[in-house]
C-alpha cells in the first residue's frame, strides 16, 4: 500500500511541477508520465468471488509420484530429498495402525481459509490472496521460520542455500520460506496447477470452490471428502478422498 | 552580482561536463533495446519505483500484465551475447548499479536470463 | 555518601574482561557472517527442526532479561531497601541481556538485512510482531527507570517507573511464552500454561544470573557481600526454582493424562535419546536438585556454593530450553492421527538435529554482548550497589 501511495504522491508532485513550470524539462518528462498512467488499471486484480481448491482422490496414488515430479519441474525445485531441501509436494505413505490398511497421497500446502502461517507472520509476508491461495511474499519475508512452526501440515520449506538458475516465473532464493503456490503463475494464465495436469488418473481435480456449478463443487457435494486435521477448523482448500 | 552568478553557473557546467568524461559513465550493453516502455531518462530515475509497484500488484493481486515487469525489462535488455542483465561490467543492470554503488537484490531470487532464451534452450 | 566509593573494576581486570568479551562477540559476528554467506545449511537446523541453538540462547537471554528485574521490582514496587540498592545493576543486566538475545535472534534470520522490514511492517495478528514492540518498549522502560534512579532530581519518579517496568516485564515474558502457546499443531506447545511457566522460570533464571553477576563484580573488586543480603537472595532464589519446577511438573503431568499426548511425553521423558537425558540429568538433576541442595542444606549455602548453585540453575535453563525447543520440534507432527506415516520429508520420523559450531558461536556471541555491556556499564557508570551497613 505504501508503495502505491508513494507512487501517486510522486505523480501528484509531478503534475504540480508540470502545471507550474514551463520549459524543456517538462516536455521531456511528459511522455513518461502519460505511459505511466496508462499502465495502471489494465489487468484485473484477483477477486474473492473465486476460491481455488483441489479435490484429491487417493485411490491410485500408491505406485505413482508424477505430481511430485511435475511440481519440481514446473517450479524449478532440485528434487533433492535431504532435510534441508525444499519439497513443495511430497508423497506420504499411510498405514492404519489398527486395521493395517495402507494408502498414499500427495501432501502439500492445504491453502487454509484460516491459515495459521498468515496469523503468525510478523511482517505480513505470509498472506492469503483474495482467491484463497496462500503465498509467501518473498520480498518482505525475513526468514524467521515462525510460519513453519505454526503450519500443521509441514507444508513449508526454508531455502538453506544460495540458488541459481531459477525459473523466470518462479523466483526462489536463499533465506526465505516457500511452499506450494498452487502454481499461481499458471493459474493467473488460466492454466491448472502442474500437479493436477500431470496426474495420469485425473485424481487431482482443480477448480473454484465458490462456484456451485463447477466440477469440483458438484463432486464434493455428491461424494465424501475429508479435510486433513479437520479438528483444527482451518477450512482447507484441499480435500482428500479415501483417507 | 548577476555576472558573478553567470560565471559560477558556467564554471559548474564545465565541471560537470569534465566529470562525466573523467569518471567515465558506464557504457551499457542494452541488449535488443528499441522503444522502452517509458522515456529512458525517466526510467533511469524511477525504474525502482515502478518495479516495486508492479511487484506488489503481481504478488498480492495476481496482476501480471503490467508493462513494468522485471521479466519484460530483461526480455529486451539482456545482452545478446549471454542473455543476461548481470554478470559483466557492461551488463544492463549491473553496469549502472556498480557505477552507482547500489546493491541489486533482485537476482538472488529472480532469473537474470531472457526467458525466451530459456524456453528455446529447454526445447532443444 | 562520600565514604562509599562505588565499586569499579581495576584497570587490568577491566581491560582483560573487555578483550575476552569482545573476542566472543567477534566470533559470534563471524558466525553470523558465515551464515549470511552460505545460508543456514552450515547450521544444524533443517526443515524439520527450524529453530535451533540460536533460539535456545536468545530465549534464555530474553527470558532472563525479564527475570533479573525481580531485584528492581522487589526494591521499587515492594520497597525492600536491600533490593533497592541493587536495582540499577538489575536494570543494566536486563538491558544487556535483552540486547544480546535480540541480536542473536536477528542475526539468525534468513534475511537479517531486512530487519528494517520487521520494524516497519506489523502484522497485528502475529505474536512476533507484538514482541518486537514489547522488546523495544522494554528497552525504553528500563532505560527510563535507570534514569529515574540515577538522576537525583528524578528520584521521586523511580517508583512509578519501577511499576511500569514491573508490568512491562510480565507482559514481555507472557509474550515470549505465547510464541509457543499459539502453535496449535505442535504437541509440545499450544498450551496456556506456557506463559505463566515462562514467567516463573524467568524469575528463577534471572535471580541466578543476577547472583552470578553480583558475585563476580564483588569478587573482582575484592569486596564482600553482606551475608544478610546474601541469605535473603539465596532463599528467594530457592523458592523460585521450586516454583518453576512445579510448573514444569504440571505441564508434563497434564500431557501424560491426555492419551493423544502420551506418545510425545514418552519421547521427551523416556525414549527420545538425547532429549530425556538432557531433561533428567541436565535440567532436573543438575539444574534443580543439586542447586536446591546447595541452597538449602544447612552445611552449605555459603557464597561459594550459592555461586555454584546459580551457575547450575543457568545450565538447567539452557537444558530445559534445548529439550523444549529442539526436542519439541523433533517429535513428528501428528498430521494423520492413528496412521503410521512415512515420507521423504520426515513425516512420522524423529527430526534429526546436530548443533553446529557456527550456531553455537552465534549464541555465545549474544552472551558476549550481554557480558560486554554489563562490564562496560559497571565501569563507566555507578551501577553497583553501595555497601550500606546491615540493611533493615
Amino acid at each position: 500500500m505504501s508503495d502505491t501511495n508513494e507512487i501517486s504522491n510522486t505523480s501528484e508532485q509531478r503534475r504540480q511541477f508540470l502545471k507550474t513550470s514551463v520549459g524543456a524539462a517538462a516536455v521531456a518528462i511528459a511522455p513518461g508520465m502519460l505511459m505511466f498512467d496508462m499502465a495502471h488499471g489494465k489487468s484485473e486484480a484477483v477477486s474473492g468471488k473465486v476460491r481455488w481448491g483441489m479435490l484429491i482422490n487417493t485411490a491410485n496414488c500408491e505406485d505413482c509420484d508424477k505430481c511430485v515430479k511435475a511440481c519440481n519441474k514446473e517450479n524449478g525445485l532440485s528434487g533433492g530429498l535431504s532435510p534441508t531441501d525444499s519439497q513443495w509436494v511430497r508423497k506420504v505413505e499411510l498405514k492404519d495402525m489398527r486395521t493395517g490398511r495402507s494408502l498414499a497421497l500427495p501432501m502439500m500446502c492445504q491453502h487454509c481459509a484460516e491459515p495459521p502461517c498468515v496469523d503468525v507472520c510478523p511482517t505480513g509476508a505470509s498472506f492469503k490472496r483474495a482467491d484463497g491461495i496462500v503465498l509467501v511474499d518473498k520480498h518482505i519475508c525475513i526468514g524467521c521460520r515462525y510460519c513453519m512452526m505454526a503450519c500443521p501440515y509441514k507444508a513449508r520449506s526454508f531455502v538453506h542455500e544460495p540458488l541459481h538458475d531459477q525459473k523466470p516465473d518462479v523466483p526462489r532464493g536463499k533465506g526465505v520460506v516457500e511452499s506450494c503456490t498452487m502454481c499461481v503463475q499458471r493459474i493467473d494464465k488460466g492454466l491448472q496447477p502442474a500437479c493436477a495436469e500431470a496426474c495420469p488418473n485425473k485424481s487431482i481435480l482443480f477448480g473454484n470452490l465458490n462456484d456451485p456449478d463447477s466440477e469440483i463443487s458438484n463432486k464434493m457435494r455428491t461424494q465424501a471428502s475429508t479435510q486433513v486435521r479437520a479438528d483444527l477448523g482451518l477450512d482447507t482448500g484441499l480435500r482428500y478422498q479415501g483417507i | 552580482m548577476s555576472k558573478l552568478f553567470a560565471l559560477l553557473a558556467i564554471l559548474c557546467m564545465c565541471a560537470s561536463a569534465t566529470a562525466t568524461e573523467i569518471y567515465g559513465m558506464p557504457k551499457l550493453d542494452i541488449g535488443k533495446g528499441g522503444q522502452c516502455v517509458a522515456d529512458p531518462q525517466w526510467m533511469r530515475k524511477n525504474h525502482m519505483r515502478v518495479l516495486f509497484q508492479q511487484r506488489d500488484e503481481t504478488v498480492h493481486q495476481g496482476m501480471r500484465d503490467g508493462k513494468f515487469s522485471l521479466k519484460n525489462c530483461i526480455e529486451c535488455h539482456a545482452s545478446l551475447r549471454d542473455n543476461s542483465v548481470i554478470g559483466r561490467a557492461d551488463s544492463f543492470c549491473e553496469g549502472c548499479h556498480s557505477f552507482e554503488a547500489v546493491k541489486i537484490d533482485c537476482f538472488e531470487c529472480h532469473s537474470s536470463k531472457r526467458s525466451s532464451s530459456l524456453v528455446q534452450g529447454e526445447s532443444k | 555518601m562520600a565514604n562509599h566509593s562505588p565499586l569499579r573494576f581495576k584497570n587490568r581486570v577491566f581491560y582483560t574482561l573487555v578483550a575476552a568479551g569482545g573476542l566472543v562477540v567477534l566470533m559470534g559476528l563471524y558466525a553470523a557472517h558465515m551464515m549470511e554467506g552460505h545460508g543456514h545449511i552450515i547450521t544444524g537446523m533443517n526443515n524439520q527442526i527450524v529453530w535451533g541453538m540460536p533460539h535456545v540462547f536468545a530465549i534464555f537471554l530474553i527470558v532472563s532479561a525479564s527475570g533479573v528485574l525481580n531485584v528492581s521490582s522487589i526494591g521499587s514496587v515492594f520497597n525492600k531497601p536491600a533490593y533497592k540498592a541493587r536495582a540499577p545493576l538489575a536494570g543494566l543486566l536486563s538491558i544487556a541481556m535483552l540486547a544480546g538475545g535480540l541480536t542473536v535472534l536477528m542475526l539468525d534470520l534468513g534475511r537479517p538485512d531486512r530487519i528494517i522490514v520487521a520494524m516497519t511492517r506489523f502484522n497485528p495478528t502475529s505474536v512476533f510482531a507484538w514482541n518486537i514492540f514489547l522488546y523495544s518498549g522494554m528497552f525504553s522502560a528500563v532505560a527510563l527507570y535507570l534514569w529515574t534512579m540515577m538522576e537525583k532530581r528524578m528520584n521521586p519518579w523511580s517508583k512509578p517507573a519501577g511499576l511500569l517496568v514491573f508490568v512491562w516485564r510480565f507482559v514481555l515474558t507472557t509474550g515470549t511464552g505465547v510464541i509457543f502457546s499459539f502453535l496449535v499443531a505442535r504437541q509440545a506447545y499450544g498450551t496456556a500454561i506456557l506463559p505463566p511457566m515462562f514467567i516463573v522460570m524467568s524469575f528463577a533464571w534471572g535471580m541466578a544470573v543476577f547472583h552470578v553477576a553480583q558475585s563476580s563484580i564483588y569478587e573482582w573488586n575484592e569486596k564482600l557481600l553482606d551475608p544478610y543480603v546474601q541469605k535473603r537472595m539465596k532463599n528467594l532464589m530457592g523458592v523460585l526454582v521450586i516454583a518453576a519446577l512445579y510448573f514444569v511438573a504440571a505441564y508434563h503431568l497434564t500431557n501424560l493424562y491426555f492419551a493423544r499426548q502420551t506418545g510425545f511425553e514418552r519421547f521427551i521423558l523416556l525414549d527420545g535419546g538425547v532429549y530425556p537425558l538432557v531433561f533428567w540429568i541436565g535440567y532436573f538433576l543438575l539444574g534443580n536438585l543439586l542447586p536446591l541442595l546447595l541452597i538449602y542444606h544447612p552445611a552449605l549455602g555459603k557464597s561459594k556454593s550459592i555461586l555454584f548453585a546459580s551457575l547450575l540453575i543457568i545450565l538447567g535453563g539452557f537444558c530445559f530450553l534445548y529439550v523444549f525447543i529442539i526436542g519439541g520440534q523433533a517429535f513428528p507432527l501428528s498430521i494423520f492421527p492413528g496412521y503410521q506415516v512415512t515420507s521423504s520429508f520426515g513425516d512420522g520420523a524423529i527430526g534429526l538435529y546436530q548443533p553446529s559450531l557456527p550456531e553455537i558461536m552465534l549464541g555465545m556471541g549474544g552472551v558476549g554482548i550481554a557480558f560486554l555491556i554489563t562490564t562496560i556499564g559497571v565501569r563507566v557508570l555507578d551501577f553497583v550497589p553501595h555497601e550500606l551497613p546491615k540493611s533493615a
